[in-house]
């Protein structure tokens, strides 16, 4: 006779803001299962509506402490777009440098504080400081290189002031720049042993056949700009976003689920982007990539800690690059007076690609602001993971089912309080 | 079994979760916090976690839903010392731009089925809700006034916390007034200190994001940044950003607005 069982997360943990999980199970069926984000909404797409198209980057910071770098850049792309520039020589090359700053601040803290606790069985990095010393204080101090990038272009880790339309208020000289490379020096070789260290924690053995979108371009492993790509064949430009996805909404989340038109669920972030451009890695990042046992792509939820870990490799090789190629430009930004027009952007946040869309007036107001963070695209992808986790493991307790269906839900890096714009776990059993 | 460590409670109303990130930023201070304090209850970085009461609760966000005003509540009478901690719970944050519309609209501009969602009319601060016995403002949050608080707290002695204006940590950095100097309009005179005046540092004028000063002169402020040709209403709007909802810049703004 098969039992129903409840498991529910009511509050989950160690990731960015309010979400929660309810499953039941009838003997080896799911009866039902639902990622719920309770965070509360905020808005931002209506009172942006009458704002300055120059005032978004620092508006939509707000929407999220951990990825503001994200939100300012695929606001100024999406306005750069709208009036007809794009950002050359080192006022690119600044944007895509304070972008590594973020994404080896956001990755550090997933693979240290966020992920890797589940693995060793602690409930936080706190309470594996005091078995793991060496790995929580690396964690720590890539964390922090992460910020300091962030802060010397950016004047602060969380929302930066430094960020506009058209660049920046201020650029660095060359030998401010240069103060990081002792430290990013260090923190490629963490990065390497990060890598090494994730590569052996035990990984369950579960696999899907994902579509996965990334941002694609021709030069370089996609960050800050690019064209919207998948494994099945979709190559478009960001402003036929709206041609290819669409968003609906769901009784249980504050978040709009998003999905391919005329298909299903699809995958972000960084198993995404190093299954579709893996080849595009730095020299460094490749040979711990190879070294680490990943091969072309990684369909694996669990084992997408092991290409953080590379792709802060990457973020600190490039940082390096950059800052070694850098010319101070003449000016720190470059006029843009989007009039009358509609513009698209997107940039590769650490979870995935964030879209923004604007429609701005004959005086340079926004008339309608669309944002589509990237763990409200990937709901529909965690609960297709969680379903398909279930089968074949409903013999587990339901407390260990119930942590790893949370784990699983962690693989995402999920951002809440972007996506609402929350995690709570629930298992029922019948 | 009682603990002999305080313990420390980190709570999320509506929020952006950058301020409680800010006690994660500080890495250098991190672990030697976790050594005096017990950090009973975090869950943005912790699963586990011991049951209340504490003997400090840093609250950040605002009160948005009906669910949050019962909770915020429950979270005051858990807590012997609660501090609130950035721009959203002290002031009400960006969301509360809803206070001067309509809710229901911006619901519908968001949402196709707007029952599904449980929201109040308006984003206000915690203080309008509970006691609060110390607020540490800024959007967000400076790590050295948040470790500050805590050092206060363990010391049972008032947090140095300045009210005075960003032009005074302007003058402290030898950063040119770029609103003199340059003539780009420029928040510092009104706005409280406590981010190290970062943004005149990087040739831009300050934005407000640490709030309202200890009696601003707002008036004068118009007056500057009417001979530098702003019109009143982008001073509205500079008024009606991460704060709009401290008194002193709303008032200004509504004010400004007739």
């Amino acid at each position: 006779m098969s039992v129903e069982r409840e498991i529910a997360v009511d509050y989950l943990a160690r990731v960015e803001g309010e979400g929660a999980m309810y499953l039941k199970l009838k003997g080896e069926e799911v009866l039902d299962l639902k990622f719920k984000i309770f965070e509360p909404p905020r808005f931002f797409e209506a009172f942006l509506r009458d704002r300055r198209f120059s005032e978004a980057p620092d508006i939509t910071a707000r929407i999220c402490g951990i990825c503001p770098i994200a939100y300012q850049t695929s606001a100024c792309n999406a306005m750069e777009s709208a009036g007809g520039v794009q950002l050359t020589g080192g006022l690119r090359s600044l944007r895509r440098l304070i972008y590594c700053g973020e994404w080896i601040e956001s990755h550090a803290l997933h693979v240290y504080f966020l992920h890797a606790p589940d693995f060793l069985g602690y409930d936080s990095a706190l309470g594996m400081a005091t078995d793991f010393p060496e790995q929580v204080q690396m964690g720590l101090r890539l964390k922090k290189i992460g910020n300091q990038i962030m802060t010397l272009i950016g004047g602060r880790e969380v929302h930066p002031i430094n960020v506009r339309v058209g660049g920046f208020y201020r650029v660095p000289t060359r030998r401010e720049l240069e103060t990081l490379v002792p430290d990013l020096e260090w923190a490629l070789e963490a990065a390497a042993a990060t890598t090494r260290w994730v590569s052996g924690l035990p990984f369950p053995d579960f696999e899907r056949d994902y579509e996965f979108v990334a941002l694609q371009h021709p030069d370089e492993y996609a960050i800050q700009e690019g064209r919207i790509a998948s494994n099945r064949g979709l190559n478009i430009s960001v402003d036929e976003w709206g041609d290819h996805f669409e968003e609906s909404q769901v009784s249980w989340s504050n978040a709009l689920h998003a999905r391919r038109k005329g298909g299903g669920a699809y995958h972000l972030g960084p198993m995404a982007r190093y299954s579709l451009n893996s080849e595009q890695l730095t020299p460094v990042a490749r040979k711990v990539a190879e070294e680490a046992g990943l091969g072309s792509s990684c369909n694996n939820p669990f084992r997408s800690i092991v290409v953080r870990a590379v792709e802060i490799a990457f973020a600190c090789e490039e940082a390096l690059r950059l800052i070694e190629g850098y010319t101070r430009p003449d000016n720190p930004s470059i006029e843009v007076e989007p009039r009358d027009v509609t513009g698209h952007g997107a940039s590769e946040a650490p979870r995935g690609t964030l879209y923004h869309r604007y429609a701005i007036d004959s005086g340079g107001l926004i008339t309608e602001a669309h944002i589509v963070p990237p763990t409200s695209q990937n709901q529909l992808s965690i609960e297709d993971d969680l379903r398909a986790y279930v089968v074949g493991r409903t013999q587990l307790t339901d407390d260990q089912l119930q942590w790893q269906l949370e784990q699983a839900i962690r693989c995402y890096d999920p951002c809440i309080s972007c996506a609402t714009h929350f995690l709570d776990l629930t298992v029922d059993r019948e | 079994m009682s603990s002999p460590r305080p313990r420390l409670a980190i709570w999320k109303f509506a929020s952006c979760d950058g301020c409680q990130l800010t006690l994660l930023d500080a890495e250098d201070h991190l672990l030697d916090i976790a050594g005096v304090i017990d950090i009973a209850y975090f869950p943005e970085a912790a699963r586990g976690e011991i049951e209340g009461p504490y003997d400090l609760s840093l609250v950040e966000g605002s009160i948005t839903t009906p669910h949050d005003a019962e909770r915020i509540i429950a979270v005051r009478e858990m807590s012997t010392t609660l501090v609130t901690i950035g721009a959203c719970a002290t002031a009400g944050g960006i969301q509360a731009l809803r206070n001067w519309a309509n809710v229901d609209e911006f619901l519908s501009i968001v949402y196709a089925q707007p029952q599904y969602i449980d929201t109040l009319a308006t984003s206000t601060p915690i203080s309008d809700h509970i006691d609060v016995d110390f607020e540490l403002r800024g959007c967000p949050i400076s790590k050295y006034q948040l470790i500050e608080v805590i050092d206060a707290f363990l010391h049972r002695r008032k947090p140095n916390i300045p009210r005075h204006s960003v032009c005074v940590e302007c003058k402290m950095r030898g950063t040119n007034c770029v609103m003199v100097a340059q003539g780009i309009p420029c928040m510092g005179p009104v706005t409280q200190a406590g981010c190290g005046a970062i943004c005149p540092a990087y040739d831009r004028g300050c934005y407000g994001c640490y709030g309202p000063s200890q009696s601003p002169n707002i008036d004068s402020l118009a007056a500057w940044w009417e001979r530098l040709g702003v019109a009143e209403v982008d001073l509205v709007r500079a008024l009606r950003t991460f704060n709009a909802y401290a008194p002193e810049f709303r008032d200004a703004s509504e004010a400004y607005e007739r």
